[in-house]
């Protein structure tokens, strides 16, 4: 048994935390939140790819580090803890997973090494509106290699290089690669909940899609990107999660009332005992997702589900409560606390809201336990 | 991030197979697990154990044990658990009571009692709750006075509650008040006792769940040798530290019905619209966040057996158990019985599905929630010993025990 992260994956961590210590405080996230005109933060996305980490899954052969999926969840540990403003997620877990799970060799020689080297943005692209993606949703459509549809709101839209889309073609939704800077994309910025990661609607009219995958397998070929995306976002959320502990601890025991400090009432010793006891089912289910992921197992769409509900679960519950703890000073915009809340919101929804993914997990244990 | 044996560890899996495979019992020896007419069965496999070198695989070699590491343990315990083995009732003497006795007793006491033990033929139960104190352990009340002949006996008196197997232990440990005078945690000393001495009684308590399977012990003028003191006098809640130290190494599983047994219940009751209930969107809400739950305590006990298979003592993160477990218990058991409408009025197992496994939950579970820490006690054990916040305020540390206030 080795349910943990191995020595050099640890080291791998340790020094990804140190960078981002030094170089993504709360701080400079502060820069992309409070400045509208910025919509990421462009010069540490640049800093991040020096360091491989937008290559560190991606095989050598295409350009990357070829390390495993593992160490790709440990940098997301880190930048979950570290709210880091960059289009990580739709760059490496969106683009880059569904490239590399779907695309063609010439695809793959095409996009990959220039997701590697930072020279490309990923953004996913499948809502239409509100409510979940289903095959009824989707109204975006593909004929003769030109797509024309809208998309909202579609996560680093504004700043994407390139867009997966789900559209349908012939009738059946299917996967698409379009190149947003060519003809026929209209963009539009969107407010978002979270400005540390800006957003935008998408409007094609007539814009060049190729094909990922084969034919009328979009939804599939979704859910499987989404399972990869979903752990990775996971330990995105243990990250933050745990950070939110630390902040309510810390606060906890430095804030007095009534004549000694908070940390010493049950009412918070015991919210704060919550909030641990979620963080490490989070992490225990996030664990079992990478293992999946790194071995491709068949167990990948209920680990990743999984994975996904504990860590929404823990990164909400201890955002939330972490404002709680603080009292009127967290509801403040100069304490750090919303911008845990902010992106709890935002990574609990950009892969489908939990109740999608409940009932997907709920779907798999009824076939897997029939009768 | 992989589930396999080291060499070692598969090496040892393999001979632990194998031992099995030739000495396990092949079918249930029967029976009710709180019962304990199962007893013969259970000894004899202890004493199979025993004789192998199974039967306490991380005790040192001068206790009797093989010295091995707690991953063997583990290991055993997964393979062991394959085979319809009967109940343990060993498991608070080995794992508590006798390491107590190792530590603090003489070296004739040692070797009179470690083998019985470990063999099954003598079992020990564990005398801490009273009526008066449960969390509270240091608040015992249960005198020890020094017999005043100059024999050097102790005499003790009060009552003990909620022991686990006392109906059929031999011996027990036993915390007892021996200076009302000096603040609680500095009055306490412990002993071993007989518990056949005809000054202990054993009353079974009725649970609201209906079994019976821990008891009321009364002590009446019971006269202990001075020999049989465990530690220094006054110095018992040391010694039971100790005792209860042992117990955060036991690595629990999963209690009653689960999420499977959920899910299949829900495909053979009716849901609102006349489909079957696993159609209920509600119902798959919970079902996903109970799997969700149990997948979470399940991957908690592999990286606790990570750390252990590293030889590092396991992280906080062991903790976590029983505190997310007794509660869902209660909770899925609940939504089970109100699955079934008018219907969950019902408890007849012959009425029921699984015969009865939601409402034996729904009734057991209050209990669960207190045993072995209340959840209220858990969290403050999180709160203070993983999360380093302050110790609650204790009005009543530097009172002598005899001015504590007790609410009467």
């Amino acid at each position: 048994m080795n349910f943990d992260f191995s020595d050099d994956q640890k080291f791998l961590k340790s020094e990804a935390r140190k960078f981002l210590d030094a170089n993504c405080t709360t701080q400079r996230v502060r820069r992309t939140l409070d400045d509208d005109a910025k919509p990421y933060d462009e010069a540490l996305w640049k800093q991040v790819a020096e360091q491989g980490w937008l290559g560190a899954a991606i095989p050598e052969e295409y350009g990357g580090l070829g390390l495993g999926h593992v160490e790709l969840c440990a940098i997301a540990e880190e930048l979950g803890r570290a709210v880091a403003p960059i289009p990580f997620a739709s760059t490496v877990y969106f683009l880059a997973e569904a490239v590399m799970l779907a695309g063609s060799d010439e695809q793959k020689k095409a996009l990959l090494p220039k997701i590697a080297a930072g020279e490309v943005i990923g953004a996913l692209a499948t809502s239409e509106g509100p409510g979940p993606v289903t095959a009824q949703s989707v109204q975006a459509s593909v004929s003769g290699g030109k797509l024309t549809g809208t998309k909202i709101p579609v996560t680093d839209g504004d700043i994407a290089t390139h867009a997966v889309v789900l559209a349908k073609e012939g009738g059946k939704p299917g996967l698409f690669l379009v190149d947003l800077s060519a003809g026929g994309v209209t963009r539009e910025a969107l407010k978002t909940l979270d400005p540390t990661r800006d957003a935008a609607k998408l409007t094609f009219d007539g814009a060049a899609a190729e094909r990922l995958g084969p034919q009328g397998e979009g939804l599939s070929l979704l859910e499987q990107v989404l399972d990869r995306a979903a752990v990775l976002i996971a330990f995105e959320q243990c990250g933050g999660a745990d950070r939110c502990l630390e902040m309510a601890k810390a606060y906890a025991l430095e804030r007095y009332a009534f004549g000694r400090v908070i940390a010493s009432y049950q009412a918070i010793k015991h919210k704060l005992a919550d909030m641990y006891v979620k963080n490490e089912l989070a992490r225990s289910n996030a664990y079992y997702g990478a293992w999946a992921l790194n071995t491709n197992a068949p167990e990948l769409p209920v680990a990743a589900s999984a994975a996904r509900i504990a860590a929404s679960e823990a990164f909400w519950f201890g955002s939330k409560e972490n404002i709680q703890t603080h009292g009127g000073i967290g509801f403040t915009w100069e304490v750090d606390a919303h911008l845990y809340y902010r992106r709890s919101r935002q990574l609990s929804l950009v892969a489908g809201a939990p109740r999608v993914w409940k009932e997907r997990l709920v779907s798999h244990l009824e076939r897997r336990n029939a009768a | 991030m992989d589930f396999n044996d080291s060499p070692e560890e598969a090496a040892y899996r393999a001979q632990v197979q194998a031992w099995l495979k030739d000495n396990a019992p092949k079918k249930n020896a029967g029976g009710d697990p709180e019962g304990g007419d199962t007893m013969a069965a259970s000894k004899a496999w202890q004493a199979k154990k025993a004789a192998a070198g199974y039967a306490q695989i991380t005790w040192p070699k001068e206790w009797g044990g093989p010295g091995g590491t707690p991953i063997q343990q583990v290991i055993f315990n997964q393979e062991e658990s394959k085979y319809p083995i009967p109940p343990n009732p060993f498991q608070i003497g080995l794992g508590m009571c006798v390491p107590t006795v190792m530590t603090f007793a003489d070296e004739d006491t040692k070797k009179r009692f470690v083998g019985p033990a470990l063999r099954g033929e003598e079992i020990w139960c564990q005398l801490f709750s009273e009526p008066a104190g449960g969390s509270d352990v240091a608040a015992a009340r249960t005198r020890a006075v020094q017999a005043t002949d100059g024999s050097g006996d102790w005499i003790i008196d009060g009552q003990k509650v909620w022991t686990t197997g006392a109906q059929f232990s031999n011996f027990g440990i036993v915390v007892t008040r021996t200076d009302p005078d000096a603040p609680k945690h500095k009055g306490l000393t412990m002993f071993w006792v007989d518990m056949s001495d005809p000054g202990i009684e054993v009353r079974p308590i009725h649970q609201m769940s209906g079994g019976s399977g821990f008891n009321e012990v009364f002590f009446t003028n019971v006269r202990v040798k001075d020999s049989q003191r465990l530690g220094a006098v006054n110095d018992g809640w040391k010694v039971s530290l100790v005792t209860l130290m042992n117990e955060r190494l036991a690595v629990g599983g999963p209690t009653g019905a689960g999420w499977s047994q959920f899910l299949e219940a829900a495909r053979g009751v009716a849901g609102l619209d006349g489909g079957p209930a696993i159609k209920d969107q509600a119902l798959r809400e919970k079902l996903a966040d109970w799997y969700v739950q149990t997948e979470g305590l399940k991957h908690t006990r592999n990286r606790t057996i990570t750390a252990l298979s590293r030889g590092q003592t396991p992280g906080p993160e062991s903790s976590i158990g029983k505190v997310v477990s007794a509660l869902q218990m209660q909770d899925l058991a609940n939504s089970a019985v109100e699955m079934m409408d008018q219907y969950g009025v019902i408890n007849d197992e012959k009425l029921l599905p699984l015969k009865g496994a939601f409402h034996w939950s729904l009734m057991y579970a209050p209990g669960l929630r207190i045993a072995g820490g209340t959840d209220e006690i858990l969290k403050n054990i999180i709160a203070e010993r993983v999360l380093g916040l302050p110790g609650d305020i204790r009005v009543d540390k530097d009172v002598p025990f005899k001015d504590m206030p007790t609410g009467r």
